[in-house]
């Protein structure tokens, strides 16, 4: 055990962006998970002769158009935001994986076929194709998840798929075959553990895209829909705002998006270095 | 002090890693006149390459020369600024690398990358750069000059991309030419051909050579100095003859005895303290031994190209059969064939009396004769998954083939192999790439054996290993054999170690059966044109020394 952390400790330290990034990250998780205890006001109590304050010791982050904490609103929204990127990545990641190395470790016609159905998903414009989704299946919170992994699923199924592909031949896996294992024994328990370092990068970077796609729906309306604290519908509802000067309704949700989306970004390296045992000496 | 081609004096080369400074060169000096050849010889992580990038100053960033120096007819290297070296690296020190294939650029045809690099240093018109760059192909001895030239490098053979390596290398003309190990992945036919031209090469144009290789025999044919390194130092320099023939560093004695020559047998190899702990059983009786495999008229087809063609032998219970071939012969299709990994296009190969030819390879996993064919892989570092650790790896075959084997049971069948193999209990919970490759050969050999198979396929399991390494797996893996009854299929390209380790042995080239009887005979009195060639491109070492060797090999 204390190797496990003797060794998160060393890559922390040769890379220190990934400790601030990690720090990040357990502050969301925090606020995620206490934040009905950490909210200084209720996110959802509209008060009309409070609307439109700046940002002040009572109100750290301003009201917005119906008098409501801003900044409660912002510790609210995380849990959700969190929630859903959370939700989509993990459909989308095990499924993915699962198509992508059968395919990858199979090859021939079905990696063909696999392959194509790929490459056709990733013609269309993503998001777009989310936005029908959700327009199909209904504006609800299921459907955003499912709409959001859907959307991902072809990154996931290529990634896999080169990567078990550039292992299948080695000897390793002929071994396996000699001890006695089935292809998809192979597949499920010696293949795809060992594509997992570099499935984090991918996992990681997702979820800010997750995040962004969440609330990019939530801002077209056709995601979470008002009164719930939601980063994108926030941004959505403050951009009316913006012209007559009430910046603070869009700029502190915009930059919650941003840095939350940044700090998965930067974490996807280090926790790359963190799972491959190879990286441990 | 000028007329020394390079000196090296007192040169340290450092790396910075996680664990600190490492010191992969500690303190070596040597010096070449022009037209000189010095083999510099030692076994991995000697620091025999580093010190030939440290001459280059071609270090990766990590690397740096710490302290000493490196002159070229006296002009310190060290002193010269990054441009300056870059002009004498190829017009005046060329190196050529150990795979051609990865040092070429494979987009561009290979005749306009040996005119960039006569174009990098020097002006010519278009015109006199093709006409050089075919004189270049003409000396490395390539026919049909023009075709190559536009050639690209997947559409040459290995030989012939590294003689395009050599053309490149000596383009510019330099004095000094350094080759790091640049026939090891060559068949032993195509290194002879290579190692000729360029010893002829080298004679003719008044070059130095640093030929560096772990290969003795191959360092004894072709140079006139050697320097033998160990752990960054050079422990003996001098004559081929005088180092060879009488070897004054126990390294050195060791080293030596450990090549596999014509004449050695498996106790010549493993020096005197190493060999009490395999005290030597008695030989099995092999004659009358009842059949095991039998392969008729195997064939195998990918896409049209017959790999293996209507090939057959036999193999009896505790036998030894080598599979003797160069690259493309066929001989690993046909060991994952009998191992069946791999499905045969036409032919039968019965295992006990049972036909196991036609159970196809994907449903073999759970035939009941998969616990007894097991395989040991060529490279054993890429065949132990990588998130397995020693225990698991050796584990692994128990795991799935005997079921509802208890714990404990499990614990002392995985200790009780690794013991077999001289694998140190205390090293179960490491993960490969904290073991030595030698460690890791005898965990590939240990995970084979687990489920006490009667037939092992031996797939070139010594070719990535050192030769001391390899000396002792040769040997663990003749006491297996002769104590287990074991019966091996020994496929390999090396003939002195088939020589060493099989009863009988089959020669095949392209797929085919060329020549096949008894090892002995095979090799003392071949009978195919084919395998007297490939007898006489092994680099011969004949400088055997007797020299008793008092303390063990570490690995």
């Amino acid at each position: 055990m204390s190797a496990t952390v003797q060794h998160v400790v060393w890559t922390i330290r040769a890379n220190p962006v990934t400790g601030v990034a990690a720090a990040g990250l357990a502050v969301l998780l925090v606020l995620a998970v206490f934040g009905p205890w950490l909210q200084p006001h209720d996110p959802l109590a509209s008060n009309v002769s409070m609307a439109l304050l700046p940002p002040s010791s009572q109100y750290w982050a301003g009201t917005d158009q119906l008098g409501r904490d801003i900044f409660s609103r912002l510790i609210a929204a995380t849990r959700l935001d969190l929630a859903i990127a959370a939700s989509a990545v993990s459909l989308s990641f095990l499924a993915g994986t699962f198509i992508g190395s059968i395919a990858g470790y199979m090859g021939g016609r079905l990696d063909r076929v696999v392959g194509s159905v790929v490459d056709v998903l990733m013609a269309f414009p993503l998001f777009v194709m989310a936005m029908a989704l959700v327009a199909v299946l209904g504006n609800r919170v299921e459907n955003i998840i499912l709409a959001t992994a859907f959307i991902n699923l072809p990154f996931y199924i290529r990634f896999s798929r080169a990567e078990v592909n550039a292992r299948r031949g080695l000897g390793w896996v002929e071994a396996a075959r000699a001890c006695g294992d089935s292809h998809l024994k192979i597949v499920l328990c010696s293949l795809v553990p060992n594509i997992l370092p570099a499935m984090a990068i991918q996992v990681s970077l997702n979820l800010g895209w997750a995040i962004l796609n969440a609330a990019g729906l939530s801002f077209l309306g056709l995601g979470i829909t008002a009164p719930t604290a939601e980063w994108g519908i926030m941004v959505a509802e403050g951009a009316r705002f913006i012209l007559s000067g009430h910046w603070w309704l869009v700029a502190f949700p915009g930059a919650a998006l941003m840095l939350t989306v940044l700090c998965f970004n930067l974490l996807g390296d280090g926790l790359r270095d963190i799972l491959d045992p190879r990286m441990r000496t | 002090m000028s007329e020394h081609l390079i000196s090296v004096t007192d040169l340290h080369v450092g790396f910075s890693t996680r664990r600190g400074a490492v010191k992969a060169v500690r303190g070596i000096s040597f010096e070449l006149v022009p037209g000189a050849t010095l083999g510099v010889v030692g076994e991995s992580g000697s620091g025999k390459s580093v010190t030939a990038y440290a001459i280059t100053r071609l270090l990766d960033r990590a690397g740096e020369i710490t302290s000493g120096q490196v002159s070229y007819f006296g002009r310190n290297l060290g002193s010269l600024t990054e441009a300056e070296m870059r002009r004498l690296r190829g017009s005046a020190i060329s190196m050529i690398f150990q795979n051609p294939r990865a040092a070429l650029n494979p987009i561009r045809c290979v005749g306009q990358q040996i005119a960039d690099a006569l174009n990098a240093h020097g002006r010519l018109t278009r015109a006199e750069q093709r006409e050089r760059t075919l004189q270049l192909l003409r000396d490395v001895m390539l026919t049909d000059v023009e075709r190559i030239f536009r050639s690209y490098p997947h559409e040459l053979s290995g030989g012939m991309c590294q003689r395009i390596m050599i053309a490149l290398a000596i383009a510019c003309e330099p004095k000094l030419l350094i080759a790091d190990e640049a026939t090891t992945g060559l068949d032993v036919t195509t290194q002879k051909v290579v190692m000729d031209l360029l010893s002829s090469l080298v004679a003719e144009r008044g070059m130095g050579l640093i030929l560096i290789t772990h290969d003795l025999g191959l360092a004894a044919r072709y140079c006139g100095e050697i320097a033998v390194m160990r752990e960054g130092q050079i422990v003996e320099k001098g004559a081929v003859d005088t180092i060879f023939g009488h070897p004054r560093h126990e390294y050195t004695k060791r080293l030596i005895a450990a090549s596999p020559t014509a004449d050695s047998t498996i106790e010549d190899l493993v020096p005197e303290g190493e060999a009490e702990r395999f005290a030597a059983p008695a030989p099995m009786k092999v004659s009358g031994a009842p059949l095991l495999l039998e392969v008729r008229n195997l064939s195998k087809n990918f896409s049209g190209f017959a790999a293996v063609s209507d090939v057959s032998f036999t193999l009896a219970a505790g036998e030894s059969l080598g599979l003797v071939g160069e690259s493309g012969s066929g001989k690993s299709t046909i060991s994952r064939i009998v191992t069946r990994l791999l499905d045969k296009t036409a032919g039968e190969i019965s295992f006990k009396g049972e036909s196991i030819g036609e159970v196809p390879a994907t449903r073999f996993n759970s035939h009941r004769a998969r616990r007894d064919i097991q395989i040991v892989f060529q490279d054993p570092h890429e065949s132990l998954n990588p998130r397995y650790t020693a225990f698991d790896s050796i584990a692994h075959p128990l795991r799935t083939l005997e079921k509802s084997l208890p714990r404990e049971e499990l614990n002392r069948r995985v200790r009780e192999c690794a013991d077999r193999v001289g694998f140190p209990a205390e090293l179960l919970t490491r993960f490969p790439h904290q073991l030595s490759g030698g460690q890791k050969a005898r965990i590939g050999i240990a995970r084979a054996i687990a489920t006490r198979p009667s037939l092992l396929v031996l797939d070139e399991p010594t070719a990535a290993l050192d030769v001391s390494v390899q000396a002792i797996v040769l040997r663990l893996l003749d006491n297996l054999r002769k104590e287990g009854g074991l019966a091996f299929l020994f496929v390999s390209h090396d003939l002195n170690v088939v020589r060493m380790l099989c009863d009988r042995v089959v020669v095949l080239q392209a797929g085919k059966v060329v020549e096949a009887g008894r090892a002995a005979d095979v090799f003392m009195k071949p009978t195919s044109e084919y395998t007297r060639t490939l007898l006489q491109a092994v680099p011969s070492f004949s400088f055997r020394a007797r020299a008793k060797v008092e303390s063990p090999v570490e690995i």
